[in-house]
C-alpha cells in the first residue's frame, strides 16, 4: 500500500504558551512532531509493516520542520517531503488543506492518508476533513481502530470514537483517516533509524511544484483573519479548603457550602 | 435586513444536543447587530420534529430534511447536502455545534464553498459591525481572536456548553419546510454499519457534573487484591478499579460522568474514551470534582474552564488546589465514600 502521513511541527506540549509583542512565544520549549500525529504516523508504519508498500511523511512548514520531519524518519517512514514557500506565510487551515491536497496529489497513487486528529497548537481539527474533500476522497475521522484493510477490494472497515461510542464505518479506498490516540501506543525512533534519518535527503516542494496557486493559500487566500492572542486572564480564585475532624463530617460542612453557594 | 444566519441542530438518533439550542441561541443575539434571521437546519431520522422542536428555542424559520441517504451522519452526505443549500439559499453565517460530527461537518462545508471556517469558538461578539470570533488555541492556554476577510457565507463551530442555553417555549412555532439530499447512495464511499456497545453513562462533554480519578486512585493501602491475582500490574489495576468503583458511584447519586487523568488512562485504569487534558477530552462542566488528580498543566488544559472545580487530595502542595474553588485534603478512598453518604442523605436519591 502506498501510504502519505500528513504532519506538524508544534510547540511541546509542555511548553508555557505566552504572548510578547502580539507573537505566541514558547521560550526554549523544543519544537516537537505534533502529539497527535504520532499515533498517525506509527498506524501507518503498521499498516505498511503487515500490507507492504512505503509510508511518505507531508509537512507543510518553513525549513526548521525537516527536524520533524527526520523525527518521523527515524520512527521508520520512507521518504519525507516538506512543502514550503515564502507564500505559505498566513495559511488558515482551508489553505493548508489546498497545500496538503496538493502535495497528496503529487504523491502519486495514494491508498491512505492519515492524520492526527488535531494540532496542538491551533486546534482545529477540520484539517483531515477538508482534504478529504478536496480529494473527492472520504473523510474517516476519530478512528480508534482500524478493523480490517482489504487491499485487494480497495476497503477498509474503521471503528471511529463519537461523543455517543464507537461507530463501524465501511469505506472504499483511497481514503483520509484521522485518528485518536487510543489506536496504538506510538514507536521510539531507533537508533538505526536515527542514522538513516540524518542521510535522508528531504525534498523541498514549492507551491509550484504541487499546482497550487498562490492566491489560494497564505494571507492572500486566508478567510479568517487573526485580529488578536492573548492569554486568559489568571483564575482568581481563592480555594476555600474545608475541614473536619471526621470524613463525615468534612463531607457535611462541604455539603452545606456546595447547597449554599448553589453549585449543586 | 442582512442574510439569513444557519444553525445546524446536531442530534443523534433523534434527540438534539444541547448545544444545538446553545447555538440557536448564539445565534439570535448575532441576527440584531449583523442582521437577519435565525434559520435552522435539521438533517436525518425524526429531523422534521427537531426542526418544530427549533421554533420553541427561537429560531424565526427551520428547514428540514430526511432520506436513506442521511440515516446516519456521513460528513459526505451531510456536507454536500448542507454546502448545496448554502449554495443557494447564501447565508452570512452557517453555525454548527462543535460535537465530533459538528466538526466534520464544518471541514466538509468549508472545503466545498470555499469559505472561512472557525472552529470551536467560545465566545462571539459584534463590534463595529465586524464579527469578532474568540477560540481557544494551545489547548486553552492562550485566546486566538478571529474575523472573516471576506466571502458571502462562512462557518463556525462552537464549543458546547460555552454559551448560555435557552429555554424552550412551547408557545413559539412555526412550519419548517424540507429540503432533499443533495446526494445519491451510489455517489457515497462510505457506510456506517453499527455501533460497537459502549459504556452506558453521561456524556463527557455534555456533562453538567463530571467525577475525575487520577493516578492515586489504585493507592488504598487498606485493600488487599484477592489471592489468585498474583501480578504486580494486576493487583494495581484491581485496587484502582475499586477506587474508580467509589468515583462511580458518587458520580451516580450525582448524575455525573466519568473522567480520569492521563495517568490513570496511561496506567490502564479507565478506558482513553474517559481521558479529559489536552490529549483527550476538553469539558466544561458547572462542577468538576477531581479525585487524586495533581493537576498537571495538561490536564488542567482540559478542565480550567469548568463553572466550579472541587479538589480532593491528599497533598496539600497539589497544583490542583491552586485552581479549585473548594479544596478537601484528604485520601480519597476515606472522604468520597463519605460524601456519596451525604450527598445521598442530602438530595434524597
Amino acid at each position: 500500500m502506498n501510504i502519505v502521513v500528513c504532519i506538524k511541527q508544534t510547540p511541546d506540549s509542555a511548553a508555557k504558551i505566552t504572548v510578547e509583542g502580539g507573537q505566541v512565544a514558547w521560550g526554549d520549549a523544543p519544537l516537537v512532531v505534533n502529539p497527535w500525529d504520532e499515533f498517525a504516523v506509527e498506524e501507518a508504519l503498521r499498516t505498511k509493516e503487515k500490507h507492504g508498500g512505503k509510508v511518505t511523511a507531508v509537512c507543510m512548514g518553513a525549513e526548521t520542520a525537516k527536524e520533524a520531519l527526520k523525527t518521523v524518519l527515524a520512527m521508520g517512514c520512507d521518504e519525507a517531503i516538506l512543502v514550503t514557500d515564502p507564500a505559505l506565510k498566513g495559511c488558515d487551515s482551508l489553505g493548508t488543506a489546498r497545500v496538503l491536497a496538493g502535495a497528496i496529489r503529487k504523491a502519486g497513487e495514494v491508498d491512505a492518508v492519515f492524520f492526527g486528529r488535531q494540532a496542538i497548537d491551533s486546534d482545529t481539527g477540520m484539517t483531515a476533513g477538508q482534504v478529504a474533500r478536496l480529494l473527492g476522497w472520504p473523510a474517516l475521522t476519530y478512528v480508534a481502530a482500524i478493523a480490517e484493510w482489504k487491499p485487494a477490494e480497495k476497503a477498509v472497515s474503521v471503528q471511529r470514537m463519537t461523543d455517543e461510542g464507537r461507530q463501524v464505518v465501511e469505506s472504499s479506498l483511497p481514503a483520509v483517516i484521522s485518528v485518536v490516540k487510543e489506536i496504538n501506543e506510538p514507536r521510539y525512533p531507533s537508533f538505526m533509524g536515527i542514522r538513516k534519518a540524518s542521510k535522508t535527503i528531504i525534498p523541498l516542494w514549492s507551491l509550484a511544484d504541487i499546482g497550487v496557486a498562490a492566491d489560494q493559500v497564505g494571507e492572500k487566500g486566508a478567510r479568517v483573519g487573526w485580529a488578536e492572542m492573548y492569554a486568559p486572564p489568571a483564575r482568581k480564585v481563592v480555594c476555600e479548603m474545608i475541614k473536619g475532624e471526621t470524613p463525615e463530617e468534612t463531607a457535611a460542612a462541604l455539603v452545606d457550602r456546595l447547597i449554599a453557594e448553589k453549585v449543586i | 435586513m442582512g442574510k439569513e444566519i444557519w444553525v445546524y441542530i446536531d442530534q443523534f438518533k433523534g434527540k438534539a444536543l444541547s448545544a444545538s439550542w446553545e447555538s440557536v441561541a448564539a445565534a439570535k443575539t448575532l441576527a440584531g447587530p449583523l442582521g437577519g434571521s435565525v434559520v435552522a437546519l435539521a438533517l436525518g431520522p425524526g429531523a422534521q420534529a427537531l426542526a418544530v422542536e427549533a421554533f420553541h428555542f427561537g429560531a424565526d424559520a427551520a428547514m428540514w430534511g430526511d432520506d436513506a441517504t442521511l440515516a446516519d451522519f456521513r460528513p459526505e452526505a451531510y456536507g454536500l447536502t448542507v454546502a448545496k443549500l448554502a449554495k443557494e439559499k447564501v447565508p452570512q453565517l452557517v453555525i454548527i455545534p462543535a460535537s465530533t460530527r459538528g466538526r466534520d461537518l464544518a471541514a466538509m462545508v468549508s472545503a466545498e464553498l470555499g469559505c472561512g471556517a472557525a472552529a470551536d469558538a467560545t465566545g462571539l461578539e459584534v463590534k463595529d459591525g465586524t464579527l469578532r470570533i474568540t477560540r481557544p488555541v494551545y489547548a486553552g492556554k492562550l485566546f486566538s481572536v478571529v474575523t472573516f476577510t471576506g466571502g458571502e457565507t462562512n462557518i463556525i463551530s462552537l464549543r458546547p456548553r460555552s454559551f448560555p442555553m435557552p429555554e424552550a417555549d412551547a408557545g413559539k412555532s412555526g412550519s419548517p419546510s424540507q429540503v432533499q439530499s443533495a446526494v445519491a447512495e451510489g455517489d457515497l464511499k462510505s457506510k456506517v454499519t453499527g455501533y460497537v456497545a459502549s459504556e452506558a453513562g453521561v456524556s463527557l462533554t455534555d456533562a453538567k457534573i463530571i467525577v475525575s480519578g487520577g493516578r492515586g486512585v489504585a493507592n488504598n493501602p487498606a485493600i488487599t487484591p484477592p489471592a489468585e491475582i498474583t501480578d504486580e500490574k494486576q493487583k494495581e489495576v484491581w485496587k484502582a478499579q475499586q477506587g474508580f468503583a467509589l468515583i462511580r458511584e458518587l458520580a451516580g447519586v450525582l448524575k455525573a460522568a466519568v473522567g480520569a487523568s492521563r495517568a490513570a488512562v496511561d496506567a490502564g485504569y479507565i478506558p482513553y474514551s474517559n481521558q479529559v487534558g489536552q490529549t483527550g477530552k476538553v469539558v466544561s462542566p458547572d462542577l468538576y470534582i477531581a479525585c487524586a488528580i495533581s493537576g498537571a498543566i495538561q490536564h488542567q488544559a482540559g478542565m480550567r474552564t469548568s463553572k466550579n472545580i472541587l479538589a480532593i487530595n491528599k497533598d496539600p502542595e497539589a497544583p490542583i488546589f491552586g485552581l479549585a474553588r473548594f479544596g478537601v485534603v484528604s485520601d480519597m478512598h476515606k472522604f468520597v465514600p463519605a460524601l456519596t453518604a451525604e450527598l445521598k442523605k442530602r438530595l434524597g436519591r
